[in-house]
């Protein structure tokens, strides 16, 4: 069954890609589609058959890989509960998208492609998270990359859409460069790659110094630090996110499947995949914490004064996923496979709503051209309605009834106060107040769109901004038309996912939450032993349990008051607080310093090694000596200008060559 | 009777005789031309897979031993494969008919001494990986460098005269200093067959000295960083074809020839020059990777790249472990792959527009769909994408190397960023964005010889990309044997330290 439920997707991209011009649009619709519908189907069997029965891990080996030497690497697909939830998300909302895409994309003449990359994608990811060994992991984890690729890039006469697909790509393979450093390490240390042989080993290594890279470690803090490179890349966290805003740039059903509810939580996953490992060492908590506690808190920031629609759930997935990576540091595991699983549910029905939005507005994404939408699309704004009241954590108090978010994100909170880690406070606080700001930026975005009238925001655009929109089309009459509720393909899953919006969380807790996560995972995640977090979170103080609620409150009256009573009041507080404002509008400058820093340099020295050290330096000295010489003294006046530029660059080559020599020869590099 | 090893030699020479003897140069003497070249090489083909079939891969000595005597003195003409050896011979019978049909209409001038050069190189070439006498090696290494820079010189590019050149000169420079070693070594051990040299123990200090000679001209061949500024001028200049042979078999003649001499001749000093190659091969694969990243020539932008693959190939050897030979042997059959299928692709666009400038592309999605898919898909492989087979070799070479040294790997680790950026920003400013330049529009996709050409390339880099094990099967009993051979020496050397 899980041999169907991975490859039926892949099958499906053959099927559309290699097939699509012959079946044509609707036939590479139909079929992916329906291929979904059963891969989902059979998920769903899967996951109460796993989930809620005694099967409790079952490893189907499909081939080998490769091998060489000690290190062994096969094909297999892993099921256990873990993967379970997993195949759950990402089939459902894979599914859904598929259905919903047939009527977004309905004018697109390339729908044989597109739906060909959305079926590559959910195969690549269903590789990912059944994977049984770290290098599947990580061709899965590779390929969701190239997917995420494509699918950015997809409309590819943009040149923004390039340019975010490249980005996408590049910071990811950044955080790669830790996967695989970390891979390397695990290997070089248990001599498998595979994970029950790592997690057998790991327990002997707690506590193992190594020497690499010249320093002292824990070795087993070592191995999750640089694994944990790679889920921040994916996940887009702190330092490595700024590829997640960029990537809006793809069809808005690929940002709620893959940048919203499945491919960024692939770090989360990895993550709690690797608890088993993670566990072994308090201080790759800690950075997990940090980082995601700061995740958490810096998208939040940046939320609050975006204007394009997309960028604003966008930032909002980055600091959900912050949330995760939080519970994750704290240990608690199934809180974060929770968030996950709700979050993949809301977030895609806010994508999902978003692009309703986009359509019926003839693709315009700027929230300040939007206004009064409620009258005119009252299904896809009461949808929006449901998706934010997830997001945003409303529920009663002290009861388990809320809508999705309230139940996992409240969890995550009170967790976050109950662990003994080194940032447990920093985190705290940083996911209370973010909770606030979720709150905030989420009501703004509907009284923007949906409340008011058309045309409220229009002042608050900027002159110079209407010349380069690149993401108004060239008919921008349509602003004061009116707008269309999407076709019944579009509204149905809407309506499907807001059911799990609205329900997912009080349904399924049980199996996350308290001692019912150890029944329902059953060794999958690394929840028995020293780990009491989840008994211990139930006996937090009264107030940390109101808290998130206080914030969520707080945060829909001032949206209500700035967006709704007092629209003057949004302009005027950006007026009193130029700096804040710019510096939150442009993302704490993360792009133009990452610029300045990294790619100017790359390219700098590629020009400099190509002109100076390649064709001055070696061939000067090489092939061409003779004759340059003769020509250097007869163009002394030439030589004299432009010699320093050489003379540095030659120093530098023969400096670096020296050095890397002199320093492999000591041998300190062990 | 000759064997099997012979004849794989002879059947291309065959092939040239047979086309020389046709005379003319009219349009059917092209033709003809054309037609045995190919059906010569195909027939080549056939006979490496007969090989292939009589090669018994659980063994990891030489098979298909042929001998004869040649000069007095214990100079012979002796041949015969391993596993190291195997998958070098096919990969050049296997790229050669494809390297015809890409000569096909684009070389028209002089089509029966392009051919003939073309089939005397390949004998050359497969006489190199079956050579197993010093001389014999020696003459026919260094004589594969006379067709290819004929072929870059007669019916190269604008500076055909100026890159064959210095082709010439880097590659004889390093060659005269391995003439050298190789007298010093007959003079040592009276026979230059490498069966018998492969078990003789030179002292140390020669071996730095033999080591030191044979890596000049390994190094130049490779190429390692700092003698590689004569490919990026050959690439451009060559035809299509030449590039092809170039980077796929001409390069690996380097990294051969670490595998059969280096190595298992000189382990002490192969030891003790580790840091160096370890050094000038990270140097290779960051430096040249920066490069790559503002070329504005296709081929050379290719041609660059292909210096920083090979970085992984000399790190992975010198990595003396398993993962990391075995890796690096991988590496160099999908670089031989990959690379090709590359260059043949930029020949695909030059045979159109005769430019290679990538300011004038753009958009080519949308008059060569089919060409694009090929492009990406070639695109990805050298990028390393799991599922292809350029990430086996990437990965096993740098499993190798973080166990050799966790800082090698660590630093040619940031190639794998690097190589995403130069691929993919080359791919874009070709296939995507608007296709506005008239010029473009009207291009015509893929013809029927030209996915004939490619298709089988593209099979084999998703095929070996899953399911690499018969490549890396056929080398690791060599590759073991060499590795135990050489660590069980340095560990007598150290016991008889102690």
């Amino acid at each position: 069954m899980i041999q169907a439920i991975v490859f039926l997707p892949l099958l499906g991209f053959l099927i559309a890609g290699a097939l699509g011009r012959l079946i044509g649009a609707r036939g590479s619709e139909v079929v992916t589609t329906a291929f979904l519908g059963i891969a989902a189907a059979l998920a769903w069997v899967t996951f109460f058959s796993v989930g809620h029965a005694e099967d409790k891990l079952s490893v189907a080996v499909l081939g080998n890989w490769f091998t060489s030497g000690k290190l062994a690497v096969a094909w297999a697909l892993r099921v256990d509960a873990l993967t379970a939830v997993m195949l759950v998300v990402v089939t459902t909302v894979s599914f859904l998208v598929h259905f919903y895409s047939i009527g977004y994309m309905h004018e697109d003449p390339s729908r044989p492609r597109f739906f060909a990359y959305l079926s590559l994608f959910t195969f690549a990811m269903l590789m990912l998270v059944t994977a049984d060994n770290l290098v599947q992991m990580f061709f899965g984890w590779e390929g969701v990359g190239l997917a995420s690729y494509l699918l950015i890039g997809f409309w590819y006469e943009k040149p923004s859409a390039n340019a975010a697909a490249i980005k996408a790509f590049v910071v990811n393979r950044i955080g790669d460069f830790g996967f695989a450093l970390g891979i390397f390490l695990v290997f070089a240390l248990t001599g498998s790659v595979s994970l029950d042989a790592v997690f057998a080993a790991a327990p002997s290594l707690a506590n193992h110094p190594i020497h690499v890279f010249g320093l002292d470690w824990d070795a087993i803090t070592l191995c999750c630090l640089l694994l944990f490179m790679g889920a921040m890349g994916k996940s887009a966290q702190f330092l490595l996110h700024t590829w997640l805003p960029d990537a809006m740039e793809g069809p808005t059903p690929v940002s709620a499947l893959i940048h919203a509810a499945t491919m960024v939580t692939a770090g989360v996953f990895m993550v709690a995949r690797l608890s088993p490992l993670f566990s072994l060492s308090p201080v790759a908590l800690d950075v997990v914490m940090l980082v995601g506690a700061t995740t958490a808190f810096f998208a939040a920031t940046v939320g609050l004064v975006q204007n394009d629609i997309k960028r604003v759930i966008a930032y909002s997935t980055c600091s959900q996923l912050g949330y995760m990576f939080v519970a994750l540091g704290a240990g608690g595991y199934s809180l974060a496979i929770f968030h996950l699983f709700t979050h993949a549910f809301f977030k895609a029905l806010l994508f999902l709503g978003a692009g309703s939005v986009i359509h019926a507005m003839h693709h315009e994404q700027d929230m300040r051209k939007m206004g009064g939408l409620r009258h005119e699309i009252p299904f896809t704004f009461w949808m929006m309605t449901i998706g934010t009241l997830a997001l945003t954590g409303v529920g009663i108090p002290f009861t388990p009834i809320g809508f999705a978010g309230f139940v996992s994100k409240d969890a995550i909170i009170e967790a976050t106060y109950a662990s003994h880690g080194a940032f447990s406070a920093y985190a705290f606080l940083c996911v209370v107040v973010a909770a606030g700001f979720t709150s905030f930026y989420s009501w703004r975005l509907v009284f923007m769109t949906f409340f008011g009238r058309r045309g409220d925001w229009l002042a608050s655009i900027p002159h110079d901004d209407h010349a380069d929109d690149a993401h108004a089309h060239d008919d921008h009459g349509h602003g004061d038309g009116i707008a269309h509720e999407s076709p019944r393909s579009m509204l149905i899953p809407l309506a499907v996912l807001a059911v799990g919006a609205a329900l997912a969380g009080m349904a399924f807790a049980g199996d996350f939450k308290g001692e019912g996560a150890q029944e329902f995972f059953k060794g999958a995640l690394a929840l028995g032993g020293d780990n009491k977090l989840l008994a211990d979170m139930e006996n937090v103080p009264w107030w940390v349990s109101l808290a998130p609620f206080i914030m969520m409150l707080g945060g829909f009256l001032i949206a209500y008051q700035m967006y709704v009573v007092d629209k003057a009041a949004p302009a005027r507080v950006a007026k009193a607080n130029p700096l804040l404002y710019r510096f939150l509008l442009n993302k704490w400058y993360f792009d133009e310093v990452y610029d300045f820093l990294f790619v100017r340099p790359a390219f700098w020295l590629g020009r400099t090694f190509w002109k100076g050290g390649d064709g001055y330096v070696i061939d000067g000295f090489g092939p061409n000596g003779v004759s340059a010489r003769v020509l250097d003294v007869t163009r002394g006046a030439v030589r004299l200008q432009t010699g320093y530029v050489y003379h540095y660059a030659f120093a530098m080559l023969i400096g670096v060559a020296a050095f890397a020599t002199w320093y492999m020869f000591q041998g300190i590099g062990r | 009777m000759i064997g099997l090893l012979s004849g794989l030699i002879v059947l291309p020479l065959v092939g040239a005789l047979a086309i020389a003897l046709v005379p003319g140069d009219s349009e059917a003497a092209k033709g003809n031309a054309r037609w045995i070249a190919l059906a010569t090489t195909s027939l080549t083909f056939l006979v490496s897979l007969v090989a292939w079939s009589h090669f018994d891969t659980s063994m990891s000595g030489f098979q298909l031993v042929e001998q004869a005597a040649w000069l007095p003195g214990g100079i012979g003409y002796k041949v015969g494969v391993d596993g190291i050896s195997m998958p070098f011979v096919i990969l050049t019978t296997f790229l050669m008919p494809l390297c015809v049909l890409a000569s096909w209409r684009s070389i028209d001038n002089r089509v029966r001494e392009y051919m003939i050069a073309f089939l005397a190189l390949e004998a050359l070439m497969i006489a190199v990986f079956v050579a197993l006498d010093l001389l014999f090696f020696y003459i026919v290494f260094e004589g594969g460098l006379i067709p290819m820079f004929l072929i870059i010189g007669v019916w190269g590019g604008k500076n055909r005269v100026y890159a064959a050149f210095k082709f010439f000169l880097y590659t004889l420079a390093g060659s005269l200093l391995m003439l050298l070693a190789i007298m010093a070594m007959y003079w040592q051990a009276g026979t230059t067959d490498i069966t018998v040299l492969l078990h003789t123990a030179f002292a140390p200090a020669m071996q730095k000295w033999l080591w030191l000679a044979f890596f000049a001209s390994f190094a130049v061949k490779m190429p390692m960083w700092p003698v590689h500024t004569w490919l990026p001028d050959a690439h451009v200049e060559a035809p299509t074809a030449g590039s092809v042979i170039l980077a796929a078999i001409l390069l690996k003649m380097g990294g051969y020839g670490f595998l059969r001499f280096s190595l298992p001749m000189f382990p002490d000093a192969s030891q003790y020059f580790a840091p160096l190659v370890y050094a000038l091969s990270i140097i290779a694969i960051i430096y040249t990777s920066l490069v790559a990243l503002v070329q504005t020539d296709i081929k050379k932008l290719i041609a660059y790249s292909s210096v920083a693959h090979m970085g992984f190939v000399t790190m992975g050897i010198f990595a003396f472990n398993a993962q990391g030979v075995e890796g690096a042997v991988y590496q160099m059959v999908s670089h031989g792959l990959v690379s090709g299928a590359l260059f043949l692709c930029v020949g695909v666009v030059y045979d159109r527009l005769h430019t290679r400038e990538i300011a004038a592309f753009g958009g080519l999605v949308a008059p060569m769909p089919v060409y694009a898919v090929a492009l990406m898909l070639f695109t990805l492989a050298n990028v390393g994408l799991p599922g292809t087979s350029g990430f086996v070799g990437e990965f096993l070479t740098l499993v190798g190397a973080f166990q050799a040294n966790a800082w090698v790997a660590f630093f040619a680790t940031f190639g794998v960023i690097l190589s995403a950026g130069y691929a993919l920003f080359l791919y874009r400013r070709v296939a995507f964005g608007v296709c506005d330049k008239p010029a473009l529009l009207a291009l015509s996709d893929l013809s029927r010889r030209e996915i004939v050409i490619l298709a089988p390339l593209a099979a084999l880099v998703l095929y070996y990309g899953v399911h690499p094990q018969p490549i890396v099967d056929a080398s690791a009993p060599a590759v073991e044997a060499l590795l135990k051979g050489f660590h069980d020496h340095l560990d007598s050397v150290k016991a008889a330290l102690n």
